[in-house]
């Protein structure tokens, strides 16, 4: 790295005074550039928090833990699609996060050569499938299996635990918020997994060679050379997943079932806040309605910024425990 | 990420009108139920007259908010705007054409056109006071059919929709609880069932759910060949869903006592009418800044009304009965240009 800064900067003086114009201008470009995101970032937040300003000041605080979603009275509340979107997000977690680390150790660690690469590139093809694809094949090939097979199951063994039977109640519809935390869980698998790939491919060969020498088990390390050296990155991989399940539209709109409501079961319809955008804002008349739906936005904003802050948070105090 | 989406549309949906209003064309945007029929006119009458026509189907609120802005010749909506709003905005609305809506079903068992369903029946249903296919009151109406003791599985519009619209609407007519809980609208606070995303959110979800029922376009229905019910209308009498029983819903209104021809054709009088039929409707303002452009677009649809007919019966929608056209081209007298005279004076040339 130092040798090759060396050599540019040799160059740079070779060319004399045009290098030193050449270097401001390029610096005042990127500048620019980067300027150019925040300013687009603030447009966007004003734009949002201008729209949403009626809804607002017509339904106050009531608007946040309000399940009414009425078009015809013209009263809303968004407490029914808020927790959609955080219920599938979580569900889509709950699934996602064990399969991708377990895709990622099997391609790190244990996994044969020869298969290493077209199963790397294969996980990255599930990345590259537009959304629409997976509410299509969630729709007409998913939501018909879980419909038949997942769900009786489910309602057959959970369903009649007392106390959490209540998750897992209702007739067996294929959609509902379940089967969409399903799809959300395999469309940030390869997000996650990938990332996770390539921070295990980091830690140094001598680490983990030391560490089998010392008599550990491949599982071991794992979970005490390979999870610890590397957990920033595992973090940040898990928050890129997680903002792609919160912001997820096209794919969720197809398979939740697109209710307002707010039911106990997982396996009932409900409706997501990027959903209830994608569903409504083409046919939204009067003010008071689409202004509701924007402020539904802005709230997807602030939630996502809170998301993505919160991850910074852990990374930074991950950081200072490592550098401790 | 979401927010970001919807500013950048926002940004091109504008840049789009920006160039739509210079350009030597007329436009129009809203609706998006019309829009096949919008778009196969707009290609023949160009073949003909070299006048082209660019049509955004944005849906119909955002007909309403560019015609308002006037960054549009015509906005469309397939609820058509109340007499106030009307004369709030200066706007006057004319329909082009009508179209019918058919409830689906899926009992194994149970072909095309064997089910027959009442108004008061499908209220209870939607408000889910019916919940069994065997619940005496579909029995009654159904005397040769074996209905089996499954639960009916509610389907709706996910999205804002005219066909929503028109269906809400004709419940509210049938059914003075559904009016009074849950009312008319392009999106409702349903009290049952699931959403699908359009027409074919809608059926997928019927056809693939066992007891399920929803409510299509008929032209859709048709296509996908569903097994749609027949109804019974305003008068008593059981009818199978067609063009004809469609059309008979236009050609009974009364269009010539209907101030800004507001009317929704949903439960209309007649032997032969279909109970959940509609409209949708084009936007104008009253008073136009460039009435030569106005003029076109008139033009446009008086060629439509004169010789989309046949075009419009392919893609099974139904052509206005001549003495509708007669009643809706009079009261193009309203829009006038800045002299205050008609920009329309009743000539195609």
């Amino acid at each position: 790295m130092a040798a090759e800064t060396v050599v540019i900067r040799h160059e740079a003086t070779r060319g004399g005074c045009s290098g030193a114009v050449g270097d401001v201008l390029f610096r005042s470009l990127t500048f620019l550039f980067a300027l150019f995101v925040l300013l687009i970032l603030g447009g966007v937040l004003v734009a949002l928090a201008d729209g949403a300003l009626p809804a607002l000041r017509t339904f106050g605080f009531s608007f946040l833990i309000d399940e009414v979603w009425n078009p015809v009275t013209e009263k809303f509340g968004a407490l029914a699609p808020i927790y959609g979107t955080l219920v599938t997000s979580a569900i889509a977690m709950l699934v996602g996060i064990p399969v991708a680390f377990g895709v990622a150790v099997f391609i790190t660690e244990i996994c044969p050569i020869w298969l290493k690469r077209p199963l790397a590139t294969m996980i990255e093809l599930l990345a590259a499938i537009p959304s629409i694809i997976y509410g299509i094949w969630g729709l007409f090939v998913f939501a018909p299996f879980v419909q038949q097979y997942i769900q009786p199951a489910i309602i057959n063994t959970f369903g009649q635990i007392p106390g959490i039977g209540a998750l897992f109640a209702g007739p067996p519809l294929g959609i509902g918020v379940l089967t969409a935390g399903f799809i959300l869980a395999i469309m940030v698998l390869p997000f996650i997994s990938s990332i996770m790939r390539d921070v295990f491919e980091t830690v140094p060969a001598m680490l983990k060679e030391s560490a089998y020498g010392l008599g550990a088990t491949r599982t071991e390390v794992v979970w005490q050379v390979v999870l610890p050296y590397t957990r920033i990155g595992v973090v940040g991989g898990i928050m890129l997943g997680l903002g792609r399940a919160l912001g997820e539209t096209m794919a969720v709109t197809f398979v939740i079932g697109n209710a307002h409501r707010i039911t106990t079961s997982i396996l009932q319809p409900g409706t997501t806040i990027s959903a209830s955008l994608a569903n409504e804002f083409t046919e939204a008349v009067g003010d008071l309605y689409l202004s509701s739906l924007i402020a539904l936005g802005l709230i997807l904003f602030v939630i996502t910024f809170i998301v993505l802050a919160f991850a910074k948070l852990m990374l930074l105090r991950l950081q200072k425990q490592a550098g401790g | 990420m979401r927010a970001f989406r919807i500013g950048f549309l926002g940004l091109a949906a504008a840049a789009a009108f920006g160039f739509g209003a210079w350009a030597a064309e007329i436009s129009g945007a809203g609706a998006t139920f019309p829009y096949p029929i919008y778009a196969k006119w707009a290609e023949a009458y160009a073949a003909k007259t070299g006048v082209k026509m660019n049509y955004q189907s944005i849906g119909s609120g955002g007909g309403i908010a560019q015609i308002r802005a006037k960054t549009v010749d015509f906005g469309a909506s397939d609820m058509p705007l109340k007499p106030e709003d009307l004369q709030k905005d200066g706007l006057t609305q004319f329909p082009p054409v009508v179209g019918g809506e058919v409830m689906v079903v899926n009992l194994p068992g149970v072909q095309a056109g064997q089910m027959t369903l009442d108004g008061p029946t499908i209220a209870d249903i939607y408000l889910g006071k019916i919940a069994k296919w065997n619940d005496p009151a579909i029995v009654k109406l159904n005397p040769g059919l074996k209905l089996p003791d499954t639960a009916i599985a509610v389907v709706h519009r996910s999205d804002g929709s005219g066909t929503t619209f028109i269906f809400t609407d004709y419940l509210s007519k049938v059914s003075p609880e559904w009016k009074d809980k849950v009312s008319e609208g392009t999106s409702v606070q349903w009290p049952v069932g699931i959403g699908g995303k359009g027409n074919e959110g809608v059926s997928a979800l019927t056809s693939r759910t066992v007891g399920g029922i929803g409510y299509v376009e008929y032209a859709y229905a048709l296509q996908n060949k569903l097994v749609h019910t027949k109804l019974v209308n305003h008068d008593g009498a059981t009818l199978e869903p067609g063009i004809k029983v469609f059309q008979a819903a236009a050609a009974n209104a009364d269009w010539k006592n209907a101030p800004g021809f507001y009317l929704i054709l949903t439960n209309q009088p007649g032997k032969e009418t279909w109970p959940i039929t509609g409209a949708t409707f084009i936007l104008m303002h009253k008073k136009q800044e460039k009435p030569d452009r106005a003029k076109e677009v008139l033009k446009f649809f008086d060629w439509a009304y004169r010789n989309g007919a046949q075009m419009a019966e392919a893609l099974d929608y139904v052509p206005m009965p001549p003495n509708a056209v007669a009643i809706f081209e009079d009261s193009w007298k309203q829009i006038v240009g800045p002299d205050g005279k008609p920009v329309w004076d009743g000539h195609s040339s």
